[in-house]
């Protein structure tokens, strides 16, 4: 029951806030619609037991990722609207065809409710329970590789968006 | 009626479609980012929904490198997009047009 | 030491082979006369080893040998092996052994030429090649030594290439050659077809297996064509007459003693398959005696002391045609030995008189060289005695052996033999004609030309060659065939030569024909003391097309070679350009059209990739769906 209210509930939040992300005119109410959805989704984690990766959800993503977002906003200029005039008018009544056609066919696949084919399950006879505990075991046994290559993607990734930001384009020592 | 898994996946269905339509739709880089971060918290959802199912950690461990892959991205993609803004004073992809052929 | 020489009978090919190479690399460093000493060694080397290697022949206790030497196309039953039977011992002891003596005399000729080395790699290539010939034991191995020589006839009518006439000499000779080879070659394709391999031993052994009358009759028929083109009978002798422009050296041996006794050598070796068709055989003898007949009338009016003895050895290759064709092989090839003996000699001889005169050639502008070149003048005696068929010299012995075999067939056979008898009687005339003119009579040279013999090393060979011209015939005669005996195992289908009081019956009519013939000869033209022809036989149109060898190049030049130019200025100027380069042309530029076209597809902004990268995936998605794969 109480699951039932939550995903009505926290579901329509989430949807709201996409609607946000792609409609408002606005790149910071875009940026707010998206943490909501970020915030509903965590909410949704915990519902089903993943309470570590809840945490760091709006931790780092709702948190970190969404500020950096901003940040940038911030920098690029708020009050810029986009230019509106539309530049590939033939695109417009295709992307909505396109939107749907998305939908209808993932919605196709999850009516489908065929698992047979997925590989490499453990089976086990209850739900596992997400804690901070369980995902670090996973995490450095089976998983260590994965670990380590993110670790190393993370450190190239930091550097490399200090190189872009240290070096100025040769414009700017021009003017 | 029971929340199952398959009704988290048919939400996501939903956000991934709306986050891809809203690429297709704005002109906005930074927006079109959060277009695709929108796309990547929707397959976090599948995931950890397909964990549920299938009674295995792996689905939430899949969030997590997600989440730390996306993280990884947004840094470059958005050093990226200051990058091109302070060269071009717009933010429009649309101007971004030197590649044709 | 023999069983040696015969196992490793491939050796007779390597000597030369290696003289060959050493002198194309280190030619000029070793220099003249060196270069040609060494020359000369290893060709005689060759010989010293066939003679080894034919000693149990001559006991008679040899079988034939088969030596393998590599695996080659296996598919075409086509391996390096070599042959050793009496009929490639004869043919190696003749090419070996008159080979010799002439690259001896080259180093005389040849002397002070700038390119004298060089001529030498092409002499011992030469013999290399004629050797791989000989001793094949498959169709494909003969056929590349087959081309070697023509390549090498090629390389040495046109060694003074300067000279335009050599190099067209030498063009006309090898294309000449390719069209006889086209017969060959199909010929051959029919044998391959028929008993699906090359191999002699089991194409010759017992052929009439697998071969049916009509298929042997044209496979002898396009043998034949080859062997028309390589041994210069009608209608592809054209080029032999040219070919004189060569050193002579390279016109006694290749184009008197061995390339050009090919054919017959050919013939002589599918004596199974000719047997099983009389129709085949009968062309050849045909084609061999109407040559001997045609080529002795030109003869008659040459006046170019190397043209009388081209068109003689055209002559005499008819004879050994004649010889092959009646199923008399040991004549023909007997024929073939004597024929190597005397027109060496001949030539080298009047290599000696040319170089003796200063590069003089026309006949009418000698006479009375008797007393100047002694040496010279006693061994062209005879030679020409030997040619005529006099006794006891080689050619009597070995024409008169064919002239008796054909008579003895009957029918169609006689009148062959009456066309041979009379060429013997014109054959007789001319060789008379032009060893009157050369030698006796009153001088008729141009002033400022010191005619004097030739240095020893020239006239040493013509000695040798003379020796064997006197005694050569006495190996094969109706008091001992000699040479039949010996020749036995490598011919299965022998008829053995005539006996009895018919052969001397008709040998003292061919004889007499020849005295005739000389006598003629003599009277005529022993009293020319002006430098040009006295007696024309009363028909001096008859005797200008005789001298122009009835205008038979220009009859092939409109023929065949007007329309080929035609064929070959269209391809170059139509089909090359319009066609080809229409085709190369076009291609590019509907690659560019495309390209064109497709272009607007990058149109540079990001949102329409996005939307094809978009509909892409959901393609991919509702596919799997449908084909419920993964």
């Amino acid at each position: 029951m109480t699951e039932l209210v939550l995903f009505f509930l926290f579901g329509a939040l989430a949807i709201v806030g996409a609607l946000a992300v792609v409609f408002a005119k606005n790149p910071v109410r875009s940026a707010m619609g998206l943490i909501l959805t970020m915030l509903s989704l965590a909410v949704f984690y915990v519902v089903q037991s993943a309470y570590f990766v809840a945490a760091v959800q709006v931790i780092v993503y709702a948190g970190a990722v969404m500020t950096l977002f901003l940040f940038v906003i911030m920098l690029i200029g708020v009050d810029r609207s986009e230019d509106l005039k539309e530049r590939i008018p033939w695109q417009r009544p295709l992307r909505y065809v396109l939107g749907l056609v998305v939908l209808g066919v993932v919605v196709a696949v999850i009516v489908g409710n065929d698992w047979s084919w997925v590989t490499g399950i453990s089976n086990l006879t209850e739900t596992p329970v997400g804690s901070a505990e369980a995902i670090g075991e996973g995490l450095f046994t089976k998983w260590v590789l994965p670990f380590e290559a993110t670790s190393l993607l993370l450190i190239v990734a930091a550097v490399g968006a200090i190189a872009l930001a240290y070096f100025p384009a040769k414009r700017k020592e021009r003017e | 009626m029971t929340v199952t898994a398959g009704w988290y996946m048919t939400l996501a269905a939903v956000l991934f479609s709306i986050g891809a339509l809203g690429i297709l739709m704005r002109r906005n880089a930074v927006v079109m980012f959060m277009c695709i971060e929108l796309m990547l918290n929707a397959v976090n959802l599948t995931f950890i929904a397909a964990g549920q199912e299938l009674r295995d950690l792996t689905g939430q461990l899949a969030v997590f490198f997600v989440l730390v892959v996306a993280a990884a991205e947004v840094v470059v993609g958005l050093a990226i997009i200051v990058a091109v803004f302070r060269n071009r004073k717009t933010a429009s992809v649309d101007e971004f047009n030197e590649l044709k052929g | 030491m023999s069983e040696f020489f015969i196992r490793n009978i491939w050796l007779v090919i390597l000597l030369p082979a290696i003289g060959t190479v050493v002198l194309h690399f280190f030619g000029r460093r070793i220099g003249q006369p060196i270069a040609g000493w060494i020359a000369s060694t290893m060709i005689g080397l060759s010989f010293f080893v066939g003679l080894i290697a034919a000693v149990p022949l001559f006991q008679g206790t040899a079988e034939a040998h088969v030596a393998h030497v590599f695996n080659w196309i296996p598919a075409l039953g086509a391996t390096a092996e070599l042959l050793w039977d009496p009929l490639s011992a004869l043919m190696v002891l003749v090419v070996a052994g008159v080979g010799t003596l002439i690259h001896i005399y080259a180093i005389g000729y040849m002397h002070g030429d700038e390119r004298f080395t060089r001529f030498f790699v092409y002499m011992n290539l030469f013999a290399t090649s004629m050797l791989t010939l000989v001793l094949a034991n498959n169709f494909a191995v003969l056929f590349v030594g087959w081309e070697l020589v023509g390549l090498c006839s090629y390389l040495l009518i046109s060694f003074w290439y300067v000279r335009p006439s050599a190099a067209a000499a030498g063009k006309k000779a090898f294309i000449v050659n390719r069209i006889g080879d086209f017969g060959f070659l199909i010929g051959l394709m029919i044998i391959f077809s028929t008993f699906g391999t090359l191999s002699y031993t089991t194409v010759l052994d017992d052929p009439g297996k697998l071969l049916g009358a009509g298929t042997a009759t044209a496979v002898g028929l396009l043998l034949l064509v080859g062997a028309t083109g390589k041994s210069a009978q009608l209608p592809l002798y054209v080029w032999l007459p040219d070919a004189m422009e060569g050193p002579t050296p390279v016109s006694a041996l290749i184009h008197a003693a061995t390339m050009v006794t090919a054919g017959v050598f050919m013939i002589a070796r599918t004596s199974s398959i000719y047997a099983l068709s009389d129709t085949a055989s009968i062309v050849v003898a045909t084609i061999g005696a109407l040559t001997a007949f045609y080529a002795a009338t030109i003869a008659m009016a040459q006046t170019d002391i190397k043209r009388v003895l081209a068109y003689s050895t055209i002559s005499q290759l008819g004879y050994m045609f004649l010889g092959v064709g009646s199923a008399a092989y040991v004549a023909g090839v007997f024929h073939l030995m004597t024929h190597a003996f005397f027109k060496a000699l001949l030539f080298l001889g009047a290599g000696a008189v040319i170089h003796g005169m200063s590069d003089e050639q026309d006949i009418l502008k000698m006479g009375g060289l008797w007393s100047k070149m002694k040496t010279t003048g006693v061994t062209m005696a005879v030679a020409t005695l030997a040619i005529s068929g006099i006794p006891p010299f080689a050619g009597f012995w070995s024409k008169d052996e064919i002239l008796s075999s054909a008579f003895a067939r009957g029918g169609w056979w006689v009148v062959l033999w009456a066309i041979g008898l009379v060429t013997a009687g014109l054959t007789a005339f001319y060789m008379t004609r032009w060893f009157v003119l050369t030698f006796l009579g009153e001088p008729r040279w141009d002033d400022g030309i010191h005619p004097h013999e030739a240095p020893k090393v020239m006239t040493v060979p013509l000695m040798v060659l003379a020796a064997l011209a006197t005694v050569g015939g006495l190996i094969n005669t109706p008091f001992k065939a000699g040479l039949e005996h010996f020749l036995e195992p490598s011919f299965k289908h022998l008829t053995s030569a005539p006996a009895g009081a018919t052969v001397w019956l008709l040998a003292a009519v061919s004889v007499a024909v020849a005295l005739v013939g000389i006598g003629v000869a003599w009277r005529l033209y022993s009293r020319t003391d002006r430098a040009e022809e006295t007696w024309t036989w009363s028909i001096p149109a008859l005797w200008r097309r005789m001298g122009h060898a009835y205008y038979m190049d220009d009859v092939y030049g409109t023929l065949l070679v007007a329309p080929g130019k035609l064929v070959a200025a269209w391809s170059a100027f139509v089909f090359d350009k319009k066609v080809i380069d229409g085709i190369v042309n076009g291609t590019g530029t509907i690659v560019r059209r495309i390209g064109a076209a497709l272009r607007p597809l990058q149109s540079g902004f990001v949102r329409s990739y996005a939307l094809t990268i978009a509909a892409g995936a959901v393609g991919f998605v509702i596919w799997f769906l449908a084909t419920g794969g993964l």
